[in-house]
């Protein structure tokens, strides 16, 4: 059953440097695992640990947030705020049942095609190794977060 | 309140881009039965007029309110199904994007079962995002009609030229105290052997007298506030304790002053006085003292220049002074710098042997205005070299140093092989070469002029190390490939063709303007195709070296196109605010503050209302980073087109799958 789990990754891009990089990587028909989905921010500082928590809960397997390199922000400095809000995020992982390693913050610049792609296959190894979410099989915390929620989306 | 959602989903095949890959048809339909989607097609190209009009046609009919293209990078066409959204009379903002192609048919070309799944889930929570879209209005502001060009190379003075014969103003900014930059060190240009200060300063001086252009020379950009239409840049001039109002350029205080130290101009090959000019030629024509050598500053006495001066225009009491300027557009054209050969590449005894040279060394050695006024002289003994050995690629493509091209180095050292023969009819050159690059208009033939001569060989490899023996005397290997041959040289001169990269300065400014730079250091076009000349810095443009290594038909090139796109901007005289700004529910907002602490363009004050106070956002300043919609504790806080409401629905299909 293990080696036919394929990890569910949620990545988030900010708009300037990471997402830009991961179209590097299709533009330079570079490959790497299908099993990334990407939203798309203008700032990785706009992320808040709550969407991340709410990848987590929905079902992804692991998270993958990238931004621009430290000094290179387009907003002068959204990524280290970024970084510490995951720095935080990854000492609470534990209280909701999940592995810190399924949390990964990369610095992706817009011409780093190629670091995303290797990040891309490392990572969805890191997760195909720590097996599926635990989450998955528990509603741990539907009570906890959902306020902010509007509906569920697409079904 | 909100009406009914009715989405109309286009799924582009872009050829066969996406459609080679993705199962086009099977996503159209999965995509129809997502809820509130009344309308899914598939068109070949849907950037195109037709499939642009597909879109404009159904949402007038069908009276679709929400849009979701999957086809390419948002980063890509979302402006122009922006726009095809606004000729239909619907909110530009009402879009979705679903980038199936950069994020899904390129990259799982080999998967073509995953990546259709990739993009119907893809299309999915794009789906779910534009469901809860709302309407976003931008305003327009007004652009400053005064361009800044930072960098007076040939680059800079051409984009500044061509701004201002448009009729705009310009200031143009440069760090050494005359404009003209590398090539005003240039003896003369490839292919057509040019004089190259006879082609540059009439330029240079058109710069000095253009009504329309304010040169600052000796300044450096200290720091730029602001955005596209509206740069505020502070700009320090430093002191030539001269007095430029009233020197007339007599030269009687160079004359004068009885000190001499190496010359930056002469790379160091020939001595220049401490006050003086930077060579005869400089615009603006005043001089400057060098204070670190300046006697007078060191110790109190001399005064020479004073003394002498006619004009009285020697001013030691001048001070640095801080100029703060408005400016709507800005024109990047820092230049370029060696590859550190030196440090880097201590094989090749630059600045260990005297007689290993850089190129940009030889063409001060053959200019007339250089330290030898124009004699070949090999820097040992100011005797003529009668073997010179040029070296290509020294540094550039190179696994261990530059893996790029410098574009530059074959040619130039063609040219320099010319140089030594035209001016010593008995010498040898021998070129050793890894491929020779002669791309350019007229290159071949030049090439092809100068192999055909009987004293100029051409060699197919890289010296491997060069040595000098107890005599002072050059010698290397060289393992010829087109012979399979190793082959020793004993060159009296060694000229290396180094390497470019970015002038150092490039770094510290893309930080204070943050915009992107690539692997190499050098700028970061917005796309090499579409557009060349702007970077991820909206109304800030690029010319010639700064994003990549260029001769100087491409640099000037490049510097006109840079210019046409500023000129733009200033003639359009405004611009659209960012539509992705913070938007504050005050009856929320319990005006704790943290908001206006996170924000980096104090876009954020906090108003008193009902006795508190709460946060109010100036739209006008902010830049749509959303950092305080993250930080905000209460949901009162949120950004335009990214709300937690948009956000959440998108992050759950792709985190659930199908």
């Amino acid at each position: 059953m293990a080696s036919s789990f394929e990890p569910r990754i949620v990545v988030f891009a900010c708009n300037w440097c990471s997402y830009a990089g991961m179209d590097l990587a299709g533009t330079s028909r570079m490959s790497y695992p299908a099993n990334l989905r990407v939203v798309r921010l203008m700032c990785s500082g706009r992320l808040e640990p709550e969407h991340i928590l709410y990848a987590f809960k929905a079902g992804a397997d692991g998270v993958l947030v990238t931004g621009c390199h430290p000094g290179d922000c387009h907003y002068i400095a959204g990524n280290y705020k970024t970084r510490k809000r995951i720095r935080l995020l990854e000492q609470l992982l534990a209280q909701f049942g999940l592995e810190k390693e399924r949390l990964r913050l990369e610095w992706i610049s817009a011409s780093e095609g190629e670091l995303f792609t290797k990040v891309a296959k490392e990572f969805v190894e890191q997760i195909r190794a720590l097996g599926p979410s635990p989450l998955k099989q528990k509603e741990l915390f539907a009570p906890v977060i959902g306020v902010k929620a509007a509906s569920g989306g697409g079904e | 309140m909100v009406e009914e959602p009715k989405v109309g989903v286009y799924v582009c095949h872009c050829g066969v881009n996406i459609a080679g890959v993705v199962n086009v048809k099977a996503v159209v339909e999965y995509a129809s039965t997502l809820p509130n989607v009344v309308v899914a097609k598939d068109y070949p190209f849907m950037c195109s007029d037709p499939g642009q009009n597909l879109i404009i046609e159904d949402i007038k009919t069908k009276g679709l309110n929400r849009i979701v293209v999957a086809s390419c990078s948002p980063r890509m066409h979302e402006p122009t199904f922006r726009k095809a959204l606004e000729r239909a009379g619907l909110n530009p903002y009402l879009l979705e994007m679903a980038n199936i192609r950069e994020h899904c048919s390129w990259v799982h070309e080999k998967q073509p079962q995953e990546a259709t799944e990739k993009a119907k889930e893809l299309v999915e929570a794009a789906v779910a995002k534009a469901r809860m879209l709302k309407p976003i209005e931008t305003v327009k502001m007004p652009v400053v009609k005064r361009a800044l060009v930072i960098g007076g190379g040939i680059a800079g003075i051409r984009a500044a030229l061509d701004i201002a014969n448009s009729g705009f103003e310009v200031y143009l900014v440069e760090k050494r105290p005359s404009i003209g930059g590398n090539m005003a060190r240039l003896d003369k240009t490839f292919p057509t052997l040019d004089c190259s200060q006879c082609i540059l300063t009439p330029l240079m001086v058109e710069v000095a007298q253009h009504p329309n252009i304010k040169l600052l020379t000796y300044s450096e950009v200290q720091s730029i506030d602001g955005s596209v239409g509206n740069f505020t840049v502070k700009i320090l001039k430093k002191p030539r304790y001269v007095n430029e109002d009233l020197c007339t350029g007599c030269g009687i205080c160079e004359q004068k002053c009885p000190y001499t130290v190496p010359s930056e101009f002469n790379l160091g090959l020939g001595k220049r006085k401490v006050i003086y000019f930077e060579f005869p030629q400089a615009v603006p024509l005043k001089p400057v003292i060098d204070r670190d050598n300046c006697v007078y500053f060191k110790r109190g006495t001399c005064r020479a220049c004073e003394r002498f001066c006619p004009a009285k225009a020697i001013d030691f009491n001048q001070q640095p002074k801080e100029i703060t300027i408005n400016v709507g557009a800005i024109v990047l054209a820092t230049g370029y710098g060696l590859y550190d050969v030196k440090t880097k590449m201590p094989e090749y005894r630059y600045g260990l042997s005297k007689n290993v040279i850089t190129g940009l060394e030889l063409e001060r050695l053959t200019s007339a205005t250089g330290p030898t006024k124009g004699a070949i002289l090999r820097p040992s003994d100011n005797r003529e070299p009668k073997n010179v050995a040029i070296i290509l690629c020294v540094g550039s493509r190179d696994e261990k140093h530059l893996d790029y091209c410098c574009r530059v180095g074959c040619v130039a050292g063609i040219k320099h092989a010319y140089y030594i023969v035209s001016h010593i009819p008995d010498a040898k050159v021998t070129i050793c070469y890894t491929d020779i690059r002669a791309f350019g208009k007229g290159y071949e033939d030049f090439y092809g002029r100068i192999r055909s001569l009987d004293n100029v060989q051409f060699i197919r490899g890289r010296p491997m190390e060069i040595f000098e023996d107890a005599n002072g005397s050059l010698y290397f290997d060289v393992f010829d490939q087109n012979t399979n041959r190793l082959i020793r040289l004993n060159p009296d001169l060694v000229v290396l063709e180094t390497g470019i990269v970015p002038d150092p300065s490039f770094e510290e400014l893309a930080k204070v303007l943050k915009c992107s730079r690539g692997p190499d250091g050098f700028a970061l076009e917005l796309h090499p195709k579409l557009r060349p000349t702007e970077t991820s810095v909206d109304g800030v443009f690029i010319a010639g070296v700064v994003q990549g290594p260029k001769d100087i038909p491409d640099t000037v090139a490049q510097a006109g196109a840079a210019a046409s796109s500023a000129i733009a901007l200033l003639a359009r005289g405004e611009v659209e605010s960012v539509p992705n700004v913070a938007s504050v529910n005050q009856d929320l907002c319990s005006g704790c503050g943290v908001c206006e602490v996170v924000c980096p363009y104090t876009a954020i004050v906090l108003e008193a209302r009902n006795g508190g106070r709460v946060a109010k956002v100036e739209a006008t300043k902010c830049k749509g980073c959303g950092a305080c919609a993250a930080a905000c504790p209460s949901g009162a806080m949120t950004q335009l087109g990214f709300e937690d409401k948009q956000l959440i629905p998108q992050i759950e299909v792709l985190a659930r799958g199908r």
